[in-house]
């Protein structure tokens, strides 16, 4: 018996897989399922809750503060995700070109991103300050403003400011990224187009970009999945305010359930996410990464 | 003054000393304590990271104390506040983490059933020590009998202003009335020298909405805890409160906790409201410039708004024992030990005055009156209004307090981003939420 099993490949293909089984059940399907459970409850902070349906959903979608999060998470997510894209990808072609001091510029492009996202945030929190910030004392300095520049004090001001900080600390990864993705594209195509007379935009928009597409997909998918559940960096900067203006969907779940003590409401906040992360997620393997050449076609 | 006569007083105010300690604490007497600390107990307290740093090593030369006299290991655990309020609720819900917890507001009204009863230490403590404040007894004793947490003190907020702006302004006194504290603040920013007050989601220094609103008679429930926060009072405190903001100086929608301490340090600002924390940066500054400032602070109670009584609110601290403590009698055995009169008091004297005492005897020590200047923030807990004003304290009072509904709304009326009145209804409707039990 114990010898037949040692030789079944269903039996250790599922052996093998057990572990892993377990531990998707354990840190990833439970909480999940907790958190889809609690959003149609009323429990709090230390205490048990019953059912209560879409209730939490239905005050939800009525309750100005939530919606005004959703808008600042697309419009995070979308402007982000967009500028960090451009950047990243510009950065990357740069970076493949031969450049002297090339291994040095790559890990200087890496280093916001291998600083801790609490620790860039104070720094941006002393760059954005309304009374000390370097960037409006060097335009006062320069006479080109005659006031401090209110970053974080002015709704649209505090959004930009906090979607300007997410870039500076995204771009690397894209940039990185897309770095290695181009460095798998043979130069040789590059030779043929250069041969057969193709400029420098047709040989990105005909080589580059379609082999970096699959690439760009998974890069991208990451990116607005990390921007969408951004958390950290408005938590120190603004903590979601001026007015609220800054409350992504993760910091408003967070204030709500922990810091309000309603668990059931704040994790229906979470789980609210989801669909537009599974859109992203969806997006990304039926637009892009399913194309037929990348699984072997010659179309 | 000749020798002979300052000596005479030396000798005097000693021996008058001398002879009130033992007034100080009348109840002595009548104080039990009965209890016998777990042997091998090893204890962890999370608690607020400082704002003054006399505080924090006046609290672990007790802690060392303590250990010594016990053989009882503490771990100090030091967070923001900001991450004090999560921490405590995951150790709530999750049943484990620290045994002894400080931490702001009214958190202990979130899970009074996962904490440890500590009605006997806090009488105890009351009958020796003067009787608690009213205003700690509404945090700490919701139902006026069990005792679920044992009150600390609050942070006194408090004005601060430079004597000198204020003076060059045309006000030889603080105004005591809000009428005349709009018209200081018109004053101030006509001289170029404007206060600001803080209107980010800050958990102290927003607290300054509690009063405005308070100070024109809105509230945010009745005694029935019924929300009552659109209402023609509360209406009038943000009509008020747009034209104080106008003389702000530009920011304060930005202005999180540490804000208005650097902008004043900074002489950016004449007027603001925080703790004593200000003036203790000032005379301890290593910087002359910020020592000489020192001299020209001075703190003041709030003015009184049309409502005819002071409207004070504070950031109120407690000390919370969790019932999952393996130790639960070393760690009141803890509590009780920092709260004693010969630990209290220099860590109250360390901290410079930062935490207005629960207590009534503590607040005889002499670190309020050595300096004239603390003397303000001394009667925080016995003038303070609790944060559910008029209404009871428990889990709705404190999710509205965490969730910013009066700064927010506020916020929004004095900035113009609302209409007073959108503001109020936003507020209505979110408080409501919390109040629907």
């Amino acid at each position: 018996m114990l010898h037949r099993l040692q030789n079944s490949r269903n039996f250790l293909g599922l052996a093998f897989m057990l572990p892993a089984g377990v531990l998707l059940l354990l840190f990833l399907t439970y909480p999940l399922g907790l958190g889809v459970w609690l959003g149609f409850t009323d429990t709090k902070i230390g205490r048990g809750g019953e059912w209560i349906g879409l209730q939490n959903y239905e005050f939800l979608w009525g309750d100005s503060v939530t919606r005004l999060a959703l808008f600042n998470t697309l419009f995070y997510t979308t402007v982000a995700s967009v500028i960090k894209f451009g950047l990243g990808l510009w950065l990357a072609i740069l970076l493949n070109e031969r450049l002297p001091f090339q291994t040095f510029f790559r890990s200087v492009i890496l280093l916001p991103y291998i600083v801790p996202t609490a620790l860039s945030a104070i720094a941006f929190w002393w760059i954005y300050d309304s009374q000390f910030s370097i960037i409006s004392w060097a335009l006062v300095k320069m006479g080109l403003i005659d006031q401090y520049i209110d970053f974080l004090g002015d709704p649209y001001n505090a959004r930009l400011a906090t979607i300007v900080a997410n870039i500076w600390r995204g771009v690397p990864f894209v940039a990185i990224t897309l770095l290695a993705g181009l460095q798998t594209i043979s130069p040789s195509l590059y030779e043929a187009g250069a041969i057969d007379g193709a400029s420098g935009w047709q040989r990105f928009r005909y080589i580059t970009l379609p082999l970096l597409t699959p690439i760009i997909a998974v890069v991208m998918t990451f990116s607005v999945l990390f921007t969408f559940t951004d958390f950290q960096l408005i938590y120190v900067l603004t903590r979601g305010g001026p007015l609220n203006a800054t409350h992504l969907m993760a910091t408003l779940s967070f204030q709500r359930a922990i810091s309000g003590g309603a668990l059931g409401e704040g994790a229906a906040i979470a789980v609210a996410m989801v669909p537009f992360l599974l859109a992203a997620i969806l997006f990304s393997y039926f637009g892009l990464q399913r194309r037929a050449w990348q699984q072997g076609s010659d179309q | 003054m000749s020798d002979n006569r300052r000596k005479f007083l030396k000798k005097a105010s000693a021996g008058a000393a001398a002879v009130s300690v033992p007034m100080l604490w009348p109840g002595v007497a009548q104080a039990q304590w009965n209890n016998q600390a777990e042997k091998g107990a090893k204890l962890r307290v999370l608690r607020w990271k400082r704002f003054v740093q006399g505080d924090e090593d006046a609290y672990m030369v007790n802690v060392k104390k303590f250990s010594e006299k016990y053989g009882i290991d503490v771990r100090v655990d030091n967070e923001g506040w900001e991450d004090v309020r999560p921490k405590a609720a995951v150790a709530a819900n999750t049943g484990g983490g620290p045994d002894i917890i400080l931490s702001t507001n009214d958190d202990a009204n979130l899970y009074p059933d996962k904490l440890l009863d500590v009605t006997d230490l806090s009488e105890y403590l009351g009958k020796k020590y003067g009787g608690w404040y009213p205003g700690a007894q509404a945090y700490c004793r919701p139902d006026g009998k069990k005792w679920i947490a044992v009150p600390l003190g609050c942070a006194g907020s408090m004005i601060v202003y430079r004597q000198g702006m204020v003076k060059a302004a045309g006000f030889d006194a603080f105004p005591k009335s809000t009428d005349d504290f709009l018209k200081l603040f018109k004053a101030l920013k006509e001289k170029g020298t404007p206060g600001g007050m803080a209107l980010g989601n800050a958990t102290g220094d927003g607290l300054w909405c509690n009063w405005l609103v308070w100070a024109f008679g809105g509230m945010l429930v009745d005694k029935n805890n019924k929300v009552v926060i659109d209402s023609p009072e509360t209406a009038k405190a943000l009509e008020y409160g747009k034209e104080l903001y106008a003389t702000f100086i530009p920011g304060t929608l930005s202005w999180l906790d540490p804000n208005n301490n650097k902008a004043f340090l900074d002489g950016q600002i004449s007027v603001t409201n925080n703790g004593i924390s200000i003036y203790y940066a000032a005379k301890n500054s290593q910087e002359a410039k910020v020592k000489e400032m020192a001299s020209d602070i001075q703190h003041a109670t709030y003015p009184v708004g049309p409502v005819g009584q002071p409207t004070e609110s504070h950031l109120f601290f407690n000390q919370m024992i969790f019932k999952y403590s393996k130790y639960p009698k070393a760690a009141k055995e803890f509590l009780r030990f920092m709260m004693e009169q010969e630990q209290f008091e220099p860590w109250l004297t360390g901290a410079g005055g930062y935490v207005a005492p629960p207590l009534e005897a503590y607040t005889k020590i002499p670190v309020w009156t050595a300096d004239p200047k603390n003397t303000p923030y001394r009667d925080a807990v016995k003038n303070m209004r609790p944060a559910g004003y008029a209404g009871r304290l428990g889990y709705a009072s404190a999710g509205a307090g965490a969730d910013f509904i009066i700064v927010n709304m506020v916020a929004e009326a004095v900035s113009g981003s609302k209409s007073p009145k959108e503001a109020m209804q936003r507020a209505q409707q979110r408080a409501e939420r919390y109040y629907k039990l």
